[in-house]
Order: C-alpha cells, then sequence, then structure tokens
C-alpha cells in the first residue's frame, strides 16, 4: 500500500488497483467543524481534478478534487451521520470514497508522505 | 480541496490590511487571523462550534474594534440628525441605544447602525467595512455647524452570552450599578479602572454588552475579562453564525443598497412618527413601498437533511425561481441548516414549502419565522 497526497490536501491510499480517497489533517484543520459531506455517487466515472464531494463546514464549503481518474466504488456511510468524523480521523475512519484507477500512471504526479510534509511547512 | 469564500468581506479595500489595537492579543491567545473589513481579524481560536455553543450557555467576548464609532455634536444636532437617518431621536432618552439606518435617495440601505443619545451629541456604531462611506455620507448628509468626529483611537469589545452580566459585573463601577442597564441601554463605568461606555446590547441574541474604551488600553481589559471562568475569547466565524441563528441581518449580504428597508423586514429602524412624516433620505420610495407592500421579503429558512444553503443559492417553488439566499449555514445550536433569503412576497408566508438549488439537488426548506433560536434580551 502506497499513500499520495495532492497540493490541494486530498491523499489516496493506492492497492493494486483500488484506492481510497480523504483529506488530510492539515486540510480538516483548516476547515474547522465539518457538518456534512456531499459524496460521489458510486459507479461514478471520474477524472483527476474533477471535483467529485464537497465537505461542508461551518463556515464553507469545499470542494474536494479526485486525486486519480476512475469509478467509484465505495463511499463512507458512516459520514452521512458523523460527518465530524473527517475531523477526528481525516487520515483513517474519516476517508471519503474508494475508486478503481483507470491510470495508475497518473500517481506519479502526487506527492508522497515526506514531500507532501514539506509542502504544508512552506504553507 | 479548495474553500469558497463565504461570508468574507467583500467590501475591503485593496490595500494591505491594518491591524486592530487587539492584533498582538490574538495572536497570543491562538487566533486564527484573517482579513476582514481592511483588518487583520480573528475569525476563530479553537473552533467555531465550540465557541458557538459556549457564547450560547457563558460568555463570550468579541474583538469588533473594525467598526466605526463616531460622535455628532452641535447646535441643533437633533433636527440635523433627523434629517440623515429616519430615526425619531424625541423619543430616545439619554443613555438610550436605538437601531436605524443609513439610506440613499432612492431609498436603498447604505448601512444598518446603533445610535446612542449621550448628553453631549449621539453616539453612532457603524459597520466597518462602511464605515468610510458612511462617514462621507454623513459629513454630505449633516449641515457645518454639526461636528462628525470618528473616534478611531477607540476600541470595541462585545461580551454577550447568558454569563456576562456575572462576569462584568465584578469589574465595575459607576454611579448607577450594572443592573440599572436594561436591553438597549448605556451608561458610563470605570472596567478595571478604565473608562467605558457600556450598553447592553449586542449581536448575537444573547444578554450582552457592548463596551467602547480606548484602543490603548483594550489588551488590558480583555485580559481582565478573559479572566473570568466565564469568558473566553471568541472569533468572527461564530459571530456569524450566533447572529444568523438570532435572525439579524449582516451588511453586505442580507442588505444593500439594492434593497429598501420594507422587504428587508426592518421598518422598525424607521420610527413611526417619520413613517407618517417623511423628511429623511428615500422617504419618498420607502413609504411608498410601506404603502403597497413589498414584492420580495427578507425571510427565514430551515432546512431537511444536514447540507447547508449558502449565500447566492437559488430558492424554488416547483420550476419557478421565486428566491435567493443571502445567509445560510449550519446552526451549532439547531444542529441543522438554515438560510435567510429574500422570497416572492406571494411564497413568503411562514410555513411555505420550497426548495433551495445547491450543487445540483434540491434541498426542502421550510419559511420560518425568525429568529431561529429565541432571543434572551435583559429587557
Amino acid at each position: 500500500m502506497t499513500r499520495y497526497f495532492t497540493e490541494d490536501h486530498e491523499w489516496i491510499e493506492v492497492e493494486g488497483d483500488l484506492g481510497t480517497v480523504g483529506i488530510t489533517d492539515y486540510a480538516q484543520g483548516q476547515l474547522g467543524d465539518i457538518t456534512f459531506v456531499d459524496l460521489p455517487e458510486v459507479g461514478a466515472s471520474v477524472a483527476k481534478g474533477d471535483s467529485v464531494s464537497v465537505v461542508d463546514s461551518v463556515k464553507a464549503a469545499s470542494d474536494i478534487y479526485t486525486p486519480a481518474s476512475g469509478t467509484i466504488t465505495e463511499v463512507n456511510q458512516v459520514l452521512a451521520d458523523e460527518p465530524e468524523l473527517v475531523n477526528t480521523e481525516a487520515e483513517v475512519g474519516g476517508w471519503l470514497y474508494r475508486m478503481t484507477l483507470s491510470d495508475a500512471a497518473e500517481l506519479g504526479s502526487l506527492m508522497d508522505e515526506a514531500a507532501y510534509k514539506t509542502y504544508v511547512e512552506s504553507l | 480541496m479548495s474553500e469558497y469564500p463565504v461570508n468574507d468581506d467583500n467590501q475591503a479595500e485593496d490595500l494591505a490590511p491594518m491591524l486592530l489595537p487587539l492584533d498582538a492579543w490574538h495572536r497570543k491567545k491562538g487566533g486564527r487571523m484573517v482579513e476582514f473589513a481592511g483588518y487583520m481579524m480573528p475569525v476563530q481560536y479553537e473552533g467555531i462550534m465550540a465557541e458557538h455553543l459556549w457564547t450560547r450557555e457563558s460568555a463570550g467576548l468579541f474583538d469588533v474594534s473594525h467598526m466605526g464609532q463616531i460622535y455628532i455634536s452641535g447646535e441643533n444636532v437633533e433636527a440635523a440628525l433627523e434629517a440623515a437617518l429616519p430615526i425619531d431621536l424625541s423619543t430616545l432618552k439619554t443613555g438610550s441605544v436605538r437601531y436605524s439606518l443609513l439610506l440613499d435617495e432612492e431609498g436603498g440601505i447604505l448601512d444598518d447602525l446603533m445610535v446612542t443619545c449621550w448628553s453631549t451629541g449621539f453616539y453612532l456604531v457603524v459597520n466597518g467595512a462602511t464605515k468610510w462611506d458612511d462617514i462621507g455620507t454623513l459629513r454630505e448628509l449633516l449641515p457645518d455647524d454639526v461636528t462628525l468626529n470618528h473616534l478611531d483611537e477607540n476600541a470595541l469589545l462585545a461580551l454577550q452570552g447568558p454569563k456576562a452580566f456575572a462576569a462584568l459585573e465584578r469589574h465595575v463601577e459607576g454611579e448607577t450599578p450594572l443592573s440599572a442597564l436594561t436591553f438597549m441601554k448605556g451608561a458610563s463605568f470605570k472596567l478595571g479602572g478604565v473608562d467605558a461606555w457600556i450598553s447592553r446590547s449586542g449581536y448575537t441574541g444573547e444578554d450582552g454588552f457592548e463596551i467602547a474604551i480606548p484602543g490603548e488600553a483594550a489588551a488590558q481589559v480583555a485580559d481582565l475579562l478573559c479572566s473570568e471562568p466565564e469568558v473566553k475569547p471568541i472569533g468572527l466565524g461564530a459571530r456569524d453564525s450566533l447572529r444568523l441563528e438570532a435572525g439579524l441581518p449582516l451588511y453586505g449580504h442580507d442588505m444593500n443598497p439594492d434593497i429598501d428597508p420594507v422587504s428587508a423586514n426592518l421598518v422598525f429602524g424607521i420610527n413611526k412618527r417619520r413613517r407618517s412624516e417623511g423628511g429623511f433620505p428615500g422617504a419618498e420610495h420607502i413609504l411608498g413601498v410601506l404603502a403597497q407592500g413589498a414584492s420580495k421579503l427578507r425571510i427565514g429558512l430551515t432546512l431537511e437533511g444536514r447540507m447547508a444553503a449558502r449565500e447566492g443559492a437559488v430558492v424554488m417553488l416547483g420550476d419557478q425561481q421565486v428566491g435567493v439566499v443571502t445567509s445560510g449555514g449550519f446552526s451549532p445550536s439547531l444542529q441543522h441548516p438554515i438560510a435567510m433569503a429574500y422570497v416572492d412576497a406571494a411564497h413568503a408566508a411562514d410555513g411555505t414549502a420550497l426548495e433551495i438549488e445547491m450543487r445540483g439537488k434540491r434541498l426542502p426548506a421550510k419559511v420560518v419565522p425568525m429568529p431561529f433560536v429565541p432571543h434572551r434580551y435583559h429587557r
């Protein structure tokens, strides 16, 4: 399993051609109290960089851009009742959706954990 | 992730932000500073939800020093101010505070403000983003023998919540006890030895106080109040969610120059005598709207589900657009989304079922009376 990060603060954990996507702990800290997560439709075909989900906090709504292209296979149903899980477990239980990847080569443009850490420190 | 700016201040000028007297104090307290109305201000400390709920159950200290404090005095100041504002000053006693509106010649709202009668003149508090324009407008409207002083060396704090009185009372001395102040009344006090004008007023729907003090004493007073166990500092984020629950409109969002006070449901800001006599900017248009009724009205909406409607979202009745959301968000006290919107008067009655379009979805919404959360003013 390998985890990649985007400059927009999404993470994707990849195992074979399956990916699990969420927002980073840094992102949830910036957003504050999350009150609702608008998740994509299972079966939807998405292209890297598409806005596929929206995270609502008390103060604002934030687009989530998918870090990779492919098809949505599952969404985190727990978030319907417990959106605050994205605050408390952003990079674990607060994952947003799972997908099959259509182009693994896309992952090459993403950051690894060390690069993301350096990126966040530069902000 | 990219954030839509919501309820930021689009009127702030494109200049380097200015610093308020409590800038260092906010940073020391862990405030997350953002630009608002041309100033760097704290949007939150520990988190909007926690700060919001703390204010509703205890007491929150807000720095609102960005707001404009103006003192107006001189010969015939009453008549001059009545020509500028739709207020009836003959019924405003010394030490009393009243909500009023600054209007343009077409009856559009340039700002909303608080007017306090001092023994020597009138003290106005106006919105931060509009204060420079307001001062210009007022200077044009007021005759030369009336003096307008911008009290820009003052800070303004608000202490809001059911425990605000208990926390503040421990530190004030005055000719009258703090308990003598009821809602929309003010008086001079010494607050921790500092000269302070304190009124029982605010923007949260809670009992509370607004405290004008010299800017150089602001950190000392803020420390004094936050040393009380009931008091925590509260940022702009919770200020916005608190005022929304209280049904209080926000200038630049729920009011602007294209909206008249009748449509905004702010007729109470035009005092009764002025409604019959007129003689204020925009009177002709506004009295006409009053007689005929407004074509659209500011109303409250509660939403089903958890997805919040945001400013700019369209309000629908079937296939027909009947309005637009001007403020909206998740209510921390009610745990569901609420919104203010302007809708066609025909669909503004309480209980009307409408829908709000958000990101391609239709959110069921119902017109409800405001405030969403009952006011708890000390009358």
